[in-house]
């Protein structure tokens, strides 16, 4: 596989850049692997990744059961920030920020990360209070976090309103300035074409029908193309985790859940930094081609259908318009849904299950996307060891147990 | 977008309704007797399945009652709604296509 550069480029250029070698090859899947990672998104493409670089576990499938990147990685709002409340999430969600500020270097593969800033909104004393609280706690944690006034807010984004007439004016927010966005397809295909340069076999439309299991022990996968024999294998999701966990014998304390997302006709650039509201709810980026991205809420039903509900739209669009009157005149190009994997606590699970040599990775509810690389460096370091690493031995499913949970609810700067 | 038949008021919008998440877990008589783990599944732990599922709903803006719906996780088709108190009915499906 050869290296990205400016010579290849050229090199390419020549013939017209008809002839550029697949990014990952298309295997077969053989009859047995040491590791087999379910799940060829972001998260399970980190985690075969890491596997291989840090681990030398190299004779690991992912299998996918649509195409690479298709479903929550390839439908999320691209926003990347580590402003968590709690110790374990800052130090988790720190660690996969430092390694997305690394990760065009490190896989040759530009995932166009873009730090340009994050912005919380307060409406009400009570927000403002809340956020002055979490800037401090986050500050505490050695990560970047300020406090903003309405003014501060309005130089970022001239074409906020900050009119204390609104039914919930701006009084104030919070930055995290190495907060911004990273293209979400560039993630999976860069992570991709990592782990296959390292011998990873990356397995699409392979849909996992069965978890074979002797004595307490994971010895295989069923599959629709076929039986693969594996001692380990690690769960990665997201909205399905409860089925794969069925197909095991145990229960997860996980609802799923569609999130929403919209983006508008391309325009040019008017918003270079990403403005969040929990009170409102809503949040809204610019992508490079000049759409809108804008995030709603989770749908209150249980659902598998990747669609929600228009009202959650409404209410989001309402929100984006007060906060942004210059955009009532724009069109909405497209909208979509995920499905989305709640916890209790809104922080993941990362860890052992009841089966060993199964590993689980879930819960990431609505934030799945920030934490691609960092979940999957903690990720493989659980499966290669069979022990948690101590980023995130505090995410396992023995917390609902114990009862040591992560309340992050409020961590989303847009609620749960 | 749902249209929720209230047994009360007829079918509405679903703006109307609050979902109030599975069905039919019942308080364990004896919470002190319970294990931790007994305790979380009860407390935690759902079906969530892909498939028919049983869960509750209340017509918040409307008559403000509560009430049982069977709805498809992956058409949202409802099935069945019934009443509170109502045995689960006996449909093998449940969690299936």
């Amino acid at each position: 596989m050869s290296r990205y550069s400016i010579f290849s480029l050229i090199r390419h250029a020549r013939t017209g850049h008809r002839d550029w070698p697949r990014a990952w090859r298309s295997p077969e899947p053989k009859p047995a692997y040491d590791v087999v990672i379910v799940g060829g998104g972001g998260h399970g493409l980190a985690t075969a990744y890491y596997l291989a670089k840090e681990h030398g576990i190299a004779n690991v499938a992912v299998l996918e059961k649509g195409w690479l990147g298709g479903g929550n990685t390839g439908r999320n709002t691209t926003v990347i920030r580590s402003n968590y409340l709690w110790d374990s999430s800052a130090a988790l969600y720190e660690k996969s920020l430092q390694l997305f500020e690394g990760l065009s270097q490190e896989l040759n593969f530009n995932v166009m990360l873009s730090q340009r800033g994050l912005v919380g909104l307060a409406h009400t004393q009570h927000d403002l209070r809340e956020i002055a609280r979490r800037v401090n706690a986050i500050r505490l944690n050695g990560i970047d976090s300020e406090l903003l006034t309405p003014a501060q807010i309005k130089e970022l984004v001239p074409i906020i309103n900050i009119s204390p007439t609104v039914r919930y004016p701006v009084i104030g927010g919070s930055i995290q300035r190495r907060g911004g966005v990273a293209r979400h397809d560039a993630v999976a295909w860069g992570l991709a074409r990592g782990a296959d340069m390292r011998g990873v076999d990356i397995i699409e439309n392979c849909a996992v029908t069965g978890i074979r299991r002797e004595g307490g022990r994971v010895t295989g996968l069923e599959t629709t193309r076929g039986a693969i024999a594996t001692g380990k294998v690690g769960i990665a999701v997201a909205g399905h985790s409860s089925v794969l966990a069925a197909m095991a014998g145990f229960r997860l304390p996980i609802e799923s859940h569609p999130l929403q997302a919209l983006v508008s006709e391309p325009i040019k650039p008017i918003i270079d930094t990403v403005v969040m509201s929990g009170t409102v709810h809503v949040y809204v980026s610019q992508s490079d081609r000049g759409e809108l991205v804008m995030g709603a809420g989770i749908d209150v039903f249980n659902s598998y259908a990747q669609r929600g509900s228009l009202p959650v739209i409404e209410s989001m669009l309402a929100a984006a318009v007060e906060l942004f009157p210059i955009f009532s005149r724009l069109k909405m190009m497209r909208k979509w849904g995920g499905i989305v994997d709640v916890c209790p606590d809104a922080s993941p699970i990362i860890g052992l299950t009841p089966v060993d040599g199964l590993y689980l990775n879930c819960g990431w509810g609505t934030g799945g996307f920030k934490s691609t690389p960092g979940s999957g460096w903690v990720f493989a370091h659980t499966i290669a060891t069979g022990a948690p690493h101590p980023l995130n031995a505090a995410f396992s499913l023995e917390r609902f147990h114990s009862g040591a949970l992560i309340d992050e609810h409020g961590a989303a700067a847009v609620a749960h | 977008m749902l249209l929720i038949e209230c047994p009360w008021c007829g079918p509405r919008d679903e703006a109307e309704f609050a979902c109030g998440g599975e069905a039919h877990i019942a308080r364990p008589a004896e919470p002190a007797a319970l294990s931790d783990a007994e305790w979380a599944d009860y407390l935690f732990m759902r079906k969530n399945p892909k498939g028919l599922h049983r869960e509750r709903w209340c017509h918040t803006l409307g008559c403000r009652r509560w009430f049982n719906v069977e709805r498809s996780t992956i058409t949202h088709e409802i099935t069945r709604i019934y009443a509170m108190g109502e045995a689960a009915p006996a449909n093998e499906n449940e969690g299936e296509a």
